[in-house]
């Protein structure tokens, strides 16, 4: 497994604002956010897809707040919403693992890869762990099927997976994870 | 078109294209070497972000004077990162290394842009023909290929306009711009360029029926939604090189005469949908898009949207309800979407490959692209070929090569000395094809007849090791999510064939199951509105046909062939090759199955064991102790010796 020195454990910890009151202040703001789109039958993909990148998920006050800004009923929201993969309707874990099954990933055991996850987070495919860390999503190809079998951690892609590289994943994130607590407290120490 | 009009498209062309050529010697003149990284997704993926950074790095630290360009991506997966390092003052001609890792490219500054020492032993050759290093051109990878749509992928930056105009780009717009709409429909008619997108439809019929059709706002879709879950050269190609795309895009709506394009992309592909958002910015700077285009009357607006992950929006109608904003289902033609699309308008739908090879054909001809491929499917086929080969990657073969040609000459065949078994062709809508097909001609109306499909062009080979049951099983769970659910026959019965094959992997197959398959297989075909529920029964019925025996060994002797359905299979020890004292398999184990036997070897204990086979691959290669079966019975029984006196009393208590 390759150290991506991209990697800026900082920003993937230092949360400094509670996540769910951030959400609220935006899902507040959402009814002044959409009227940057033009209300239209047509825009409803892309304004779930840019609150969904703000959110991360679509939580049912919003999807309520785009209905009322289309004029058109919650239900053909919520039908639209569900019908493409892409929208989720739970917060992702704070590291979204994704695990490829694609063709390629899947002749060379993906889900066995998956399992894995699974078992060692004790959550199913599609879930977030209790204290919403990680989440494990099936995804189909991520298109470097010679690397197979892949899954994203993240951004990161981690290549030619194997069942034994999972528990070395987890090590490193703690690693990450306590390196960036110390900086923190460092830097919150004045040291 | 006005024609007093084209002296001075050519004048505004010929502009752009000498500053782009002037860009081009300046940086020619420029004696310091340049390095190309491939930097699309899958480069990426590989590792070549680490890399470009190890390169600008050591340049720095040496105090060298060189340049590191990010072009896309070559195709040539099985090598990724991929890197070409042009430095004519060494006197070398430029030089393409593979897997070149960070600490690879800090080697490759240190001895070859200071020392002038090239490295042969990692160099995978020479991109010209010289007389100090073999070209990559002897290798079969690359003489036996064609490129047309990928032609200038992996050697330009794609995210600069001036490197593709320099290659030649923009020339076939400017020379449609001063051609009727006629001659170019005529020109894409004679050629023969069938559609890339699977059904392989006669692309200037389809124009033709748009240009034809009454006027109205015509809109012109780039069909780059790429569903299949084992396939991805649409992306590479808009990640390497997108303003090819966007050409061919200006080229159809020129002829068709529409003023609105939009390419779909899917939002999984975000490198794809900003490399093609920053293509259509820099066109429209130059005057390549927007109005008046080239100085000319013709005006074009392209935008990109993202489509929302569902297979069936690639079919061309789903994809118009889900831009309108709805659930993606398809509806039944006539209309065709050429005559009555998108908000009613006439629209032209078509693959990213397809539009991609319009320019070629503009500026060379359609007879030059008749010369490519077999009568019936002029052109080349861009596969993405993976699985068990040697060399994994993106291939693009005239039409009329053989199967054998692409998989054992192009790809270097099976991987691992293992045997062929099938190659899967055409995604959830395609079939797996035995050895008895390997010298099939490679075009759509053979691969059709083979029971196959050209598809969307992922092409997947397997080994001994593969279960063809397995296999069909893993397209029925795709297509069965993925049916928008208008159909019963798509919606109901996709599950149903996907229980039955369910049940056969798990050993827990019925006689009558094979012609239940079959039959439903029928109905579903005949039930479906769309090409998803029409064809996907077709990776069930291939493989019955050709590969029943796996079928029967599941049902009757539950046993699994290709050893790959673990209800079917199990692993254990050899005794007599385990070395005694060796722990290479216990520590892998995720559920520690693995227990050491009282003559301190190891058997595995079947209760925890998820067969995984972590330990066939840890056990090290001189004892290769770790073995398959199938069905599990024929596994010896070895029992976990009890370790602590308590419980071992409790044990012959019991017994
Ligand atoms: C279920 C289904 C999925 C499809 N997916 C794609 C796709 O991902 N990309 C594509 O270009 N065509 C796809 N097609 C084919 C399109 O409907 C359409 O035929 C094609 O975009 C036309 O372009 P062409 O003439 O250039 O091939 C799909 C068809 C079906 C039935
Ligand atoms: S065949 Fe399947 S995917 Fe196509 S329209 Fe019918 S239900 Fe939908
Ligand atoms: S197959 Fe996997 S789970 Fe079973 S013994 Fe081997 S390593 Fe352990
Ligand atoms: S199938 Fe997993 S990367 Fe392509
Ligand atoms: S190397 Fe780029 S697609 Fe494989």
């Amino acid at each position: 497994m390759t150290l991506n020195p991209n990697l800026q454990p900082l920003q993937l910890f230092a949360m400094d604002v509670d996540p769910f009151a951030k959400d609220e202040i935006f899902i507040s703001g959402l009814p002044d956010y959409l009227k940057q789109f033009d209300r239209q039958r047509g825009q409803l993909i892309p304004i779930l897809q840019k609150v969904q990148q703000e959110l991360t998920y679509l939580p049912a006050e919003a999807l309520q707040a785009v209905a009322d800004y289309l004029e058109i009923p919650v239900a053909e929201v919520y039908g639209v919403a569900t019908f493409y993969n892409q929208f989720r309707f739970n917060p992702p874990g704070k590291h979204q693992i994704k695990v490829c099954l694609g063709t390629a990933c899947h002749v060379k055991g993906g889900d066995i890869i998956l399992e894995n996850f699974e078992r060692k987070l004790g959550i199913k495919e599609g879930e977030t762990t209790e204290d919403r860390e990680f989440s494990i999503e099936r995804v189909a190809c991520v298109g470097c099927c010679a690397l197979a079998p892949v899954v994203l951690v993240g951004e990161d892609v981690q290549g030619h997976m194997a069942p034994s590289k999972v528990e070395g994943l987890f090590v490193r994130i703690q690693v990450e994870k306590e390196m960036a607590q110390r900086k923190k407290k460092r830097h919150e120490t004045g040291e | 078109m006005k024609p007093e009009n084209k002296d001075q498209i050519y004048q505004q062309f010929e502009a752009i294209r000498r500053q782009a050529e002037e860009r081009r010697d300046a940086a020619r003149r420029d004696p310091s070497p340049t390095i190309l990284i491939g930097t699309a997704t899958c480069g990426i993926a590989s590792g070549a972000l680490d890399t470009k950074l190890a390169f600008e790095q050591a340049i720095l630290e040496q105090g060298l004077d060189a340049r590191v360009r990010t072009v896309g991506c070559i195709g040539h997966c099985y090598a990724e990162p991929v890197v070409i390092i042009d430095y004519p003052q060494s006197g070398f001609p430029p030089i393409f290394y593979h897997e070149v890792t960070a600490g690879k490219a800090r080697m490759l500054v240190k001895h070859f842009l200071e020392g002038g020492d090239p490295l042969f032993e990692h160099v995978y050759g020479a991109m010209v023909e010289n007389d100090m290093i073999p070209s990559v051109m002897e290798f079969s990878r690359f003489n036996q290929e064609k490129r047309v749509v990928m032609e200038k992928c992996g050697h330009i930056d794609p995210e600069d306009i001036y490197d593709y105009i320099a290659h030649g780009g923009y020339a076939a717009l400017a020379k449609a711009l001063t051609l009727d709409p006629e001659t170019i429909i005529d020109e894409i008619k004679t050629c023969g360029l069938r559609g890339r997108g699977g059904a392989g439809f006669p692309t200037g019929r389809k124009w033709e029926l748009a240009a034809d059709s009454p006027e109205g706002d015509k809109i012109i879709v780039c069909n780059a939604d790429e569903g299949d879950p084992g396939a991805y050269m649409d992306r590479t190609i808009l990640e390497s090189n997108p303003h090819q795309v966007l050409e061919g895009m200006a080229i159809c709506a020129l002829a068709v005469g529409a003023h609105k394009a939009i390419v779909y992309v899917r939002s999984e592909y975000p490198l794809a949908v900003k490399i093609v958002s920053g293509a259509i910015a820099q066109a429209k700077t130059l005057g390549l898009l927007g109005s008046g285009i080239l100085n000319s009357a013709f005006n074009l607006e392209i935008e990109v949207f993202q489509g929302s992950g569902a297979f069936v929006c690639g079919e061309e109608t789903g994809l118009i309800q889900s831009i309108e904003g709805f659930r993606g289902m398809p509806r039944s033609r006539p209309p065709y979407p050429a005559q009555e699309g998108l908000y009613g308008q006439p629209t032209v739908i078509n693959n990213v490959k397809t539009l991609a090879s319009v320019p070629p054909i503009i500026a060379n001809g359609a007879a030059w692209y008749r010369t490519i491929g077999t009568e019936n499917s002029p052109g080349t086929a861009v596969f993405s070929v993976v699985g068990d080969v040697v060399h994994a990657g993106l291939v693009e073969i005239p039409m009329g090569v053989t199967l054998r040609t692409l998989i054992f000459d192009i790809c270097g065949g099976i991987a691992n000395q293992k045997k062929f078994k099938a190659v899967q062709i055409g995604g959830p809508s395609g079939g797996c094809l035995p050895e008895t097909f390997l010298d099939t001609p490679i075009d759509f109306d053979s691969l059709t007849t083979a029971g196959a499909m050209m598809g969307s062009g992922g092409m997947v080979v397997m080994d001994e090791d593969s279960c063809m049951v397995d296999v069909a099983r893993y397209f029925l769970d795709f297509t069965q999510k993925e049916s928008c659910g208008k159909c019963t026959f798509c919606r109901i019965g996709t599950r149903h064939l996907l229980d039955i094959l369910q049940r056969i992997t798990t050993g827990e197959g019925r006689t009558g199951d094979l012609e239940q398959l079959e039959q439903l297989s029928e109905d579903i075909k005949d039930g479906s509105l769309c090409g998803l529920g029409k064809t996907a029964p077709n990776p069930v019925l291939t493989s019955l046909k050709y590969f029943r025996d796996e079928y029967e060994a599941h049902i009757n002797e539950k046993r699994c062939p290709g050893m790959m359905c673990r209800p079917l299979m199990t692993y254990y020890i050899d005794l007599d090759k385990c070395a005694r004292g060796c722990d290479a398999c216990v520590g892998c184990c995720p559920t520690e199955a693995v227990f050491t036997t009282s003559t301190r070897k190891k058997g595995i204990d079947q209760d925890l064991c998820v067969k995984c086979g972590e330990c066939m691959v840890a056990c090290p290669p001189q004892y290769d102790a770790v073995r398959k079966v199938s069905p599990p019975g024929l596994a010896p029984v070895i029992e976990r010796p009890v370790k602590n006196p308590d419980a071992s009393k409790k044990a012959s208590d019991n017994s």
